[in-house]
């Protein structure tokens, strides 16, 4: 198996699971949360009297998910925020070509297949987009009961044969790596590419077709209850309800396969809530907030812009599991290398 | 005197009952309600959100076909059997050309069988539902699954579909072609008076249309129209014409029924992981047995 294809495995795998946990940095004084920036806009209405959110987004940014270790603002200046989109652009272009061969083969998944719009940070420079709590980062984990360190355990086991060029069988993939689910699952986070998100709306409902995978979230917004819960879904359950302009979802009945939820968290007690507040001509907050007693020690928040798509653009059918081809060569990879007894 | 009374009596009894009779005499086939008007959203066009589904058996076989077993009988008995069924094409028969019939014989012989293990073959072998492939258009509009469309007052319709989870965007007064190729394809709108017309271009043309092997070429050109005529019913039609394949153009046509359940919604019909033993299996480390 070619390097190539072990940094596209790996790649995949960290689309999947969003950044990993790192201890959290001693807490800071926090700086005051600088308000979004309010020009007066009056949200557009449907013609039956919804807010409208009707169009394609993009959420597309550089600015990570949890704020880098050094840095100790949640605002930066001009200036600040200058430097850091560059430190980060610099970090994430795969067209460097400043490591030498291996590493530019490396990179061989490069630029051209990414979105651009990736390498911008947040408008509103922040240093991530956790908002809550104040030191922007995903808060510390709580001990896991025996099944689920059993679980984590067997999945990194998965992951390792993984990057090592090893796989065993398609099990040993990851969801995304599957094409069953990828970041059309919630919490939307921003990936290398498909960041497009097509929102539809009819009375009664929101649909969020996510350019990733094609699968549509069919929202209800009549106040019916949630699909009784011994009905699991992989994108879960979703329902619905306005307060004022913004759009209020919740999420429930995923399934309780690895990797499902985000960080693994535990289904039973997994909490998420989504809210999409349109807050001028091009752009809607997304933000959202998952809480897991079991899993971290407190509830967290993350805001994320979505900016709609030049209206020259479109948002394309993006065929996955249809010409998976990687799954048979990683496999086949691994049987060819174990014929010749490589075992790392 | 009497005698004649009574008469009198039985023949208007026979006329007040006789319009009950004759709508039971078995030449009265369903109709829809005569000039329906559907109703409107704000831009004053028929309003065909909801959620539909067919109740014809096209998904097995477009054209008439009886019952038949599945394709292991040895393993699932009728479990894996499909319903007989009448064909949904205009006079009974696809118009194909000699040399196509007999692919569409060859790919009903090969429609439970998969091999991937070539990039230039992956698509050789198998019905594409059996894969759990994104259906195209018109089989979509037809597998035994429901979809919702979702219409509201931007330029674009959405169709959600529960199988696999495939979705279409109608782009309503496209100008632009298909950029390339796709699964489901290349979808503009357009109303013609209470009618939703959609011309689809642009489909791969790895898609079947049914499990007996029927199929088409990158030239498919499909023009769908849905109209509503009652508030639980849309008459649908398929033109479908491909110069490759067939003579000339030909059409299908059925109702499509709204979903009635007070909790109806699309559930997951996400289907990948029923194909992986079968598409990757074969690939799997053998020693110690599958984990």
């Amino acid at each position: 198996m070619s390097r190539l294809l072990v940094i596209l495995a790996a790649l995949s795998i960290s689309v999947a699971s969003g950044q990993t946990p790192k201890p959290a940095t001693p807490a800071r004084p926090a700086v005051k949360q600088a308000a979004p920036a309010t020009k007066p806009f009056t949200a557009p209405k449907t013609p039956w009297g919804d807010p409208d959110l009707q169009g394609v987004w993009n959420d597309a940014t550089s600015t990570p998910l949890q704020r880098p270790n050094g840095k100790d603002k949640d605002i930066l200046s001009d200036e600040e925020a200058a430097d850091f989109q560059k430190d980060l652009e610099f970090q994430l272009s795969r067209d460097r070509r400043d490591g030498g061969p291996d590493v530019d083969v490396n990179r061989a998944y490069n630029e051209h297949w990414m979105d651009a719009r990736r390498l911008k940070i947040t408008e509103d420079r922040r240093t991530s987009l956790i908002v809550d709590p104040e030191d922007g980062r995903i808060p510390p984990t709580v001990p896991l009961s025996p099944e689920r360190e059993k679980a984590r355990a067997a999945r990194n086991g998965a992951n390792a044969r993984f990057n090592a060029g090893l796989p065993e069988n398609y099990r040993d993939f990851s969801l995304p790596v599957r094409c069953i689910i990828r970041t059309d699952s919630p919490p939307y986070l921003p990936t290398i590419y498909n960041n497009d998100f097509h929102i539809f709306q009819s009375p009664g409902y929101v649909v969020i077709a996510p350019e990733m995978i094609h699968s549509a979230r069919i929202i209800p917004l009549d106040k019916r209850p949630h699909l009784n819960k011994n009905l699991k879904q992989w994108l879960g359950d979703t329902r619905g309800h306005w307060e004022g302009n913004t759009l209020v979802i919740e999420t429930t009945n995923f399934r309780t396969d690895d990797g499902v939820i985000f960080q693994n968290a535990s289904p039973d007690t997994y909490k998420i809530v989504e809210r999409f507040t349109r807050v001028g001509p091009t752009q809607i907050n997304y933000e959202f907030t998952v809480s897991d007693p079991m899993t971290w020690t407190k509830p967290w928040t993350a805001r994320i812009p979505w900016n709609r798509i030049d209206p020259n653009e479109q948002m394309y059918e993006y065929g996955c599991h249809e010409d998976n081809y990687d799954e048979v060569h990683f496999l086949s990879g691994a049987r060819s290398r174990e014929k010749k007894g490589e075992t790392k | 005197m009497r005698k004649s009374l009574i008469g009198i009596t039985a023949v208007l009894l026979w006329l007040a009952v006789r319009p009950a009779i004759s709508q039971q005499t078995p030449a009265a086939a369903p109709q829809f309600p005569a000039a329906y008007r559907p109703a409107r959203m704000a831009d004053g066009h028929p309003d065909l959100n909801g959620i539909w589904q067919a109740f014809v058996t096209a998904n097995w076989d477009l054209q008439d076909h009886d019952a038949q077993a599945g394709p292991h009988p040895e393993i699932v008995g009728a479990y894996g059997a499909g319903p007989a069924g009448q064909s949904i094409v205009e006079g009974g028969e696809i118009p194909y050309k000699p040399e196509a019939l007999a692919r569409k014989r060859e790919n009903f012989q090969n429609r439970a069988r998969a091999d991937v293990s070539k990039d230039k073959q992956w698509h050789n072998l198998g019905d594409p539902e059996m894969k759990c492939y994104m259906p195209g258009v018109p089989r979509a509009n037809y597998m035994p699954f429901p979809f919702q469309i979702v219409q509201g007052s931007s330029s674009y319709l959405l169709m959600a579909y529960e199988f696999t989870s495939s979705t279409r965007i109608i782009r309503m007064n496209w100008k632009q072609e298909a950029p390339t190729p796709s699964w489901m394809g290349w979808s503009r709108g357009r109303w013609e008076g209470d009618t939703l017309v959609v011309d689809v271009t642009g489909q791969r043309q790895e898609t079947w249309f049914d499990r007996a092997g029927d199929y088409h070429s990158e030239d498919l050109h499909v023009v769908e129209r849905y109209t509503a005529v009652s508030p639980y019913h849309l008459m649908y039609e398929a033109t479908i014409e491909d110069p490759q394949v067939y003579t000339r153009p030909w059409k299908i046509s059925f109702p499509l029924y709204r979903r009635m359940e007070k909790n109806i919604q699309l559930l997951e019909f996400k289907c990948v992981p029923f194909t992986e033993e079968l598409l990757y299996g074969t690939f799997s480390k053998q020693t110690g047995g599958a984990r």
